[in-house]
Formats: C-alpha cells, structure tokens, sequence
C-alpha cells in the first residue's frame, strides 16, 4: 500500500517536473491569477494555457472524478500526494471554477449517465464555465421561498423570473439554477434544479459592483427562456435535496479556499519591528487557529471518505470564513498606512480585506451555519 | 502521517475506557474524594495498572503495553469527560516518557513500578505562579561525589500521594533533572488545597543529598529527557481538557433540550443554539489539534513541539469556554455545589495553569511560525 503511494509519489513529481511550465510556479493563488475557463477565458499566458491543457489531459484539474467523466480517478491518499507535491514546487492551481467545486459533485450523485458524460468533461476541460442561480431578491437565507418560475410546456419549460448575487454571470456559459415547478406545493417541494445556456433567448445580465471595487456579480434575468426538460437535474420538484447536496459542497470550498496561514513570510514578515502586544497577540490566536483549522479540514476529508459528513460540514463553513475575516483583520492592521491604498505596498491585501467580508455571507450566512448545526447535529428543538 | 481519524483498535480501546470508568469513576467519584478529604483512590489506579493503563508509554520488555502517546491520549480524554482523580498524566506519561529517554537498567526498573501500578511519580518543575522550566533557579551544588539540593517547588500535581519526585535544579552548567524518592531526608512537602479537589504539593528541600545515581540522564542537561516528558504531559493534558469540554458541553445540550421557561425547552431561544454551535465547532477544532498532537509525538516525536503547544493552546481556549458557557446556560443551578458543573469549571481552571498556560503555548507557536 506504502509501496504503491511511494511509487505514485515518485511518478507525479517527475511528470511535474517535465509537465509543470516554470511561470506557474509563483504559488500565485489571488483572483488575478486563477484560470476560470470556459468559451470566453482570456489566458494570462501561453503558460497558462499549456499548463491547463497538460493537466487536463491527466485528468488532474478533477484527480478524484471517474476517468470516464474526465478526471483522474485519483484516490484520496493519491490525491493528497498530489497536492503536496503541487505545493511543492508551488504549482499554481490549473483551474478553478464553480463547475468543480459546485456542479460536479451534485451531477456525480444526481445526474444520469448521459448528464454526467455531457456535462462533465468540459467542465474538466475548462471549457464550460458555470455560475450558481440560487439566490432572488426575496430568497437570501430563506433560500426555498425562491420565485422564478419554470413552466412545463410539453418538452421544455418556460422560464420567467430574476436571480441576484449571481457571481461571475457576465462570464459564464451556463447557470444552474433553483426554479418554481410546481407553485401548489409545500415551498421545499415544488422546486427543480435547472440547467441553462446562458446564450439562450431572453437570458440577460446586469453587474454589480461590490465594495472591493471589482464587480464579480450580477443580476440575472429570464424572460421566456426555452429550456429543454431534459436540463432538470434529479427529478422534477426534488431540486431541493439536488441543492441543499451541492451547498455542502460550496461550503467545504469556501472554508477551505479561505483559511489561509500568517506565518513565515506573511504577517511575520509585516508585522517585523512592530511591537504592538494587541497586534501580535491578535495574530498569534489567528495562527494557532488556522493552524487547527487546517488539521481540521484534513480530518473531516478522511471522514468524507468513509462516510458522509453531512451537516458538520456547516462547521467548516462557518469557521473558516470567520476565521479568514480575522486573518484579514490582522494583515490590515499589521499594514497599518501601507495597507489602505489601492494596489499600494501590499498589493491587493485592500480588496481581499473587503472581498473576505462576504465569505460569512456567501453560501449560507454564519448565523444561517449555526442554525444548521445547532438544529441537525446539536438536535437542539427548531 | 496516520490520518487524524480514530483506527479500529482506538475505538475499541475509548469504548472500553469509557465503559469502565462509567463505572468506576463518575464525576460522583471524585465528589466522594473531595467529601471524604481525599485527593488519591490507591483502589482505582490499582485497577488502571491490571488493564495496562499505568503501563501505556512502557516499553514490553518492562513490562508496559507501549500502546503510544495517541492511546494515552484517548485514555486521559475518556478521563477528562468524568473528571477522573488519578496520577495517569504526571506518572503513566510524563515519567514514563522521561525515564524512557534514559537506557540504563535503574530506569528499567523504574518503568516497571510504573506499569506495576507500584509507583506514583510527581514532576516537580515549577517555582514561580507560571509554568517555566527553563527559569528554575533551585539549585543542587556540588557535594563531594554528589549534590546538596535546597529551595522550594510549588504547583507539584499529585505531590502528596507521590513516591517519587522528578526534580529540576541548577547544577554548575545548566539544568539537571533528579529522581528521588519522596521519603529522601530533608524533603518536606506540604498539601495545596486546590479549587479542583485534585493532589497538588509545595515541596521544599533543605540540603537534600544526592548522588550521580539520582540524575536522570547527564547533569547539566536536563532538557534532552525533561523536553520530550513535558511534550508528551502536554499532549496528554490537552487530551484530558478536550474530554473536560466535551463533558461540560454534553450536559450543556442535555439541559437546553430539558429546561423549559416561557413555555418552551431553552434550547429553542436562538441566542442559545448559536452559542452552542459556536461551541461544538471549537471543540471539534480542538478536537483535531489533540489528534495531531498524539500521532506526531508517536511517528515524529523530534518535531512535535508546534504539534503539541498548539493542542495544549488550543484545549485551553477551548474548555474555558465550554466551562463558562456551561455555567451560564445552566443558570442558578450551574451555580450550586450540588450541581457537577462547577467540577469541570475547577478542572479546567487548574489544568489551564498545569505544564503552559495559552499565553506560554501560544508564544511558543508563535516563535515556530515566525510571527
Ligand atoms: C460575494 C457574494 C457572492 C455570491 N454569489 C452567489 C452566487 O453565485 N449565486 C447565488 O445564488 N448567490 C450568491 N450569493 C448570495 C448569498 O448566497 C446570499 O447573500 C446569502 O444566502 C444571504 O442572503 P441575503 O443576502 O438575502 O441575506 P439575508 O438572508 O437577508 O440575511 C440578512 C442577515 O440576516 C441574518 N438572518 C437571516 N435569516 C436568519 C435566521 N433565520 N436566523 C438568524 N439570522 C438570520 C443573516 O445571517 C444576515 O446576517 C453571493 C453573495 C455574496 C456576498
């Protein structure tokens, strides 16, 4: 078993070597640096896009999926090794995207053989970009109270209705979102889970500008969209379980992604020469947290793997986006006046101070988080 | 590195601990301690010695189980959920680990007493109100072949029911580590009555003598043997602390599902549940800085020390506030001696100052992470 990990190590750091461009060995792993994909990426570099194509084509951007479904079919032990010898060398990520993170593991679990086999393989690609159509104007939180409506009309449904906070809608190709099929029903069991091509009639966008000064989110409006039946994920009115599988699989992301250490060369580095006992004890607690959160996020994916996590995972969720919020906090004001200026001496510690105040709010609010697991793992009374 | 996971025989070794001390040991246990004025029961760690529990970190050839510092770990947490009284910690792991450091056949036997269940060991470190080895300035001067040791020690967990005490003094160079028995001429030790109900001694020494047979590993070099035994008591403190929350937060939940006022169980009212959550995922944070703890003292005990001051940093945060929040939800009745909460406030309090408190652990972490 060793033996075989050895081997499997030995293998991926050679074909690293060979396969790994010198240019996507920065760790650069902020917003401008992360491939999207999809019809309309705009790659960095000639780098970028070879590094992506290689990886693709191990079927690395996705170790562990089913290689028939374009992944690796890496196991958990393989994947780790992966990883580690990717940070190694500091290998920049190939892809990222809410395909993975989000739309993937739901059609995994829900989609039919012909749905995964369509769906998946541009996705592994990078040449499908994908956004998330849950949220309304008046289904934050109170996500199943969505409105948009998708009629049935014999072999496809008539589409009506507008999402909000849809991130990246400008850029994607296709959305998958929660829609109204059956208005009679108790409001968790008259929704279905829909795909659509954003480049369909009556499909529109409108950015918004978010405090960080970039405007990764939009509005998005369906007037009259045609979309095949074909497109429900799951079935008909059972969107509900589709959507609420797929969250935890958002929230894992959104934990994970933030976490996030000071030490080293980070707020170590900064906070140099500064003898602020608040500020250092500020990220002293800060580090140590991190530190046990990360083991945290390795312990609930070796649970993963033998069984479900299910609702802890709202833990992940609430705790590493608070804790990321803190770590912000910290960067700032280890900053001090350098780090007030746009793209000044830290770069882009201001927006990414700004940007991580929503990672409590994306996906399922904080508060939203300790309901969850007060009610369905503490079962305390709702 | 293992996964952080518990394996098979870990399971099976936590559900046979907590059955057993279920039995033995409830928090009732160490109320009857306290009730009758007893800090030590020679009965329970008589029966923790025929299930292997003293011998844990003893080698087989002495006569231990060697089950490793992730085991001891799972014990001193089973431990922790009841509060159980007994010397594990200071004998079971910290002189065990110490006297593991040393190959020579004086050490061998005394890992025998330990496993036997025959003798009771207490680390005598502490000088001061906070946890610093590394400034004992009790000093053990040179005497012919051997040393004249003379000063104080306060803070000596399990130091009355103690047979025998680990000493830390100043020789010319450094600081060396002593093992001397508690009966030796001139020691004289006095009992702390402290808020847990638990053994804890001052211990002076007036012109104690010991000879080179007395140290424990080379004179002037107590750290090389003393590190890796405060490490592994830390570990296994934390352990113990993490069991302490879980305990204290599962009466906790219990009483927000039972306690009805204004018509409903408390555990409806949102300000609780979000308390509460916010609890459970600290101790389950926690919960992986223990594991972490215990699988690097057992597969990489030479790079342990940020895997352990961030467990034992960590076990502090969290059961202080597992024992606050537990009072409080608790309301008047979390008050009230005859009420078991109380127990794990004291605990928690005690085993927070014991071997590091967060702020010494957390400097530590701090000066690994270059921060
Ligand atoms: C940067 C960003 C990106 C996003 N991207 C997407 C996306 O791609 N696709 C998408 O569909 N959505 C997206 N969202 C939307 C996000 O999921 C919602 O903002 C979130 O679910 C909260 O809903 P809301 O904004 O309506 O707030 P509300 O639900 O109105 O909440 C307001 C406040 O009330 C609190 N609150 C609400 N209900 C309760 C309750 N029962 N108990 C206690 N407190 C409560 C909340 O915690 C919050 O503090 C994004 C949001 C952000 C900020």
């Amino acid at each position: 078993m060793t033996e075989a990990l050895d081997a499997f190590r030995a293998e991926v750091r050679d074909w690293l070597e060979a396969n790994c461009p010198e240019e996507m060995r920065d760790g650069g792993s902020g917003e401008e640096n992360i491939c999207w994909g999809g019809k309309r990426w705009q790659f960095q570099s000639e780098a970028q896009k070879v590094w992506l194509e290689r990886m693709a084509a191990k079927g690395w951007t996705v170790p562990t999926w089913p290689k028939d479904y374009g992944g690796g079919g890496l196991s958990r032990d393989e994947d780790k090794i992966l990883q580690s010898e990717m940070r190694r060398i500091k290998a920049r990520s190939p892809l990222q995207s809410f395909g993975i993170w989000m739309l993937g593991p739901a059609l995994l679990h829900f989609g039919t053989h012909e749905q995964k086999a369509h769906y998946l393989p541009p996705i592994a690609r990078g040449e499908v970009r994908w956004c998330q159509g849950y949220s309304e104007p008046g289904a934050g939180s109170d996500l199943a109270s969505v409105q948009s409506r998708a009629e049935p009309r014999g072999d496809h449904f008539v589409v009506n209705g507008q999402k909000v906070w849809t991130s990246y809608a400008d850029k994607a190709d296709w959305i998958f979102a929660l829609l109204r099929t059956d208005k009679d029903a108790p409001k968790h069991k008259g929704i279905s889970f829909v795909l659509i091509d954003m480049s369909s009639e009556g499909v529109s966008t409108r950015p918004i500008r978010l405090i960080s000064g970039s405007s990764p989110f939009c509005e998005t409006f369906f007037d009259d969209v045609k979309v095949p039946r074909e497109q429900v994920v799951g079935e008909e009115n059972r969107g509900w379980d589709v959507a609420k599988y797929l969250l935890t699989h958002e929230r894992e992301m959104i934990s994970g992604g933030g976490g996030g250490l000071l030490g080293g060369r980070g707020v170590g580095a900064m906070l140099d020469g500064a003898d602020d006992p608040v500020l250092r004890a500020g990220a002293m607690t800060c580090e140590i947290d991190a530190l046990a959160m990360g083991l945290t996020l390795e312990r609930y994916k070796d649970m993963a793997k033998t069984g479900s996590v299910g609702d802890a995972s709202a833990m992940l969720k609430y705790y590493g986006t608070e804790l990321n919020k803190r770590r912000n906090e910290v960067m700032m004001l280890a900053g001090g006046s350098d780090a007030l200026e746009w793209d000044g001496a830290h770069g882009s510690l201001p927006a990414d101070w700004l940007r991580s105040k929503a990672n409590s709010i994306e996906g399922g609010t904080s508060e939203v988080m300790l309901s969850i697991i007060s009610r369905r793992v503490l079962g305390l009374p709702a | 590195m293992t996964s952080l996971l518990k394996t098979e025989d870990e399971t099976m070794l936590a559900d046979s601990a907590r059955g057993f001390l279920d039995d033995a040991a409830p928090v009732s246990h160490l109320r009857g301690l306290r009730d009758a004025g007893k800090v030590h029961d020679p009965a329970l760690w008589a029966q923790m010695a025929e299930m292997g529990w003293t011998g844990v970190l003893v080698p087989e050839e002495a006569g231990g189980a060697d089950m490793g510092h992730a085991a001891a770990g799972i014990l001193a947490g089973e431990m922790g959920k009841t509060l159980v009284c007994s010397p594990f910690i200071g004998t079971a792991v910290i002189a065990a680990t110490a006297l593991r450091q040393v190959a020579n056949d004086r050490a061998s036997a005394a890992l025998r007493g330990i496993a036997e269940g025959k003798t009771i060991y207490a680390l005598a470190v502490d000088e001061g109100p906070k946890h610093d080895p590394d400034a004992a300035q009790m000093e053990a001067v040179a005497d012919g072949n051997g040393f004249r040791i003379s000063g104080a020690k306060t803070f000596v967990c399990d130091g009355m029911s103690a047979d025998r005490v680990l000493v830390l003094a100043r020789t010319g160079e450094g600081l060396t580590l002593f093992d001397l028995p508690t009966d030796r001429d001139g020691i004289t030790r006095s009992a702390m009555s402290l808020v847990d109900s638990r053994d804890a001694a001052r211990i002076t020494f007036d012109a104690v003598a010991a000879t080179g047979d007395d140290v424990l590993g080379q004179v002037d070099d107590a750290m090389t043997v003393l590190r890796p035994a405060l490490e592994a008591g830390q570990a296994a403190l934390a352990a113990e602390m993490g069991g302490v929350a879980a305990g204290a937060f599962a009466m906790t939940v219990e009483y927000l599902k039972e306690r009805k006022q204004f018509g409903v169980p408390i555990g409806m009212f949102q300000a609780l549940q979000h308390r509460a959550a916010h609890l459970w995922c600290e101790t389950e944070v926690t919960a992986s800085a223990i594991a972490h703890a215990g699988r690097k003292l057992d597969e990489d005990p030479a790079q342990a020390t940020l895997a352990v001051s961030l467990a034992k940093a960590r076990a502090t945060q969290t059961v202080t506030l597992a024992v606050q929040e537990g009072v409080q939800m608790h309301g008047g009745i979390g008050m009230t001696d005859a009420f078991d909460m109380g127990f794990y406030m004291k605990r928690a309090r005690v085993a927070a100052e014991w071997l590091g408190d967060y702020g010494y652990h957390a400097a530590i972490v701090a000066r690994l992470r270059e921060i």
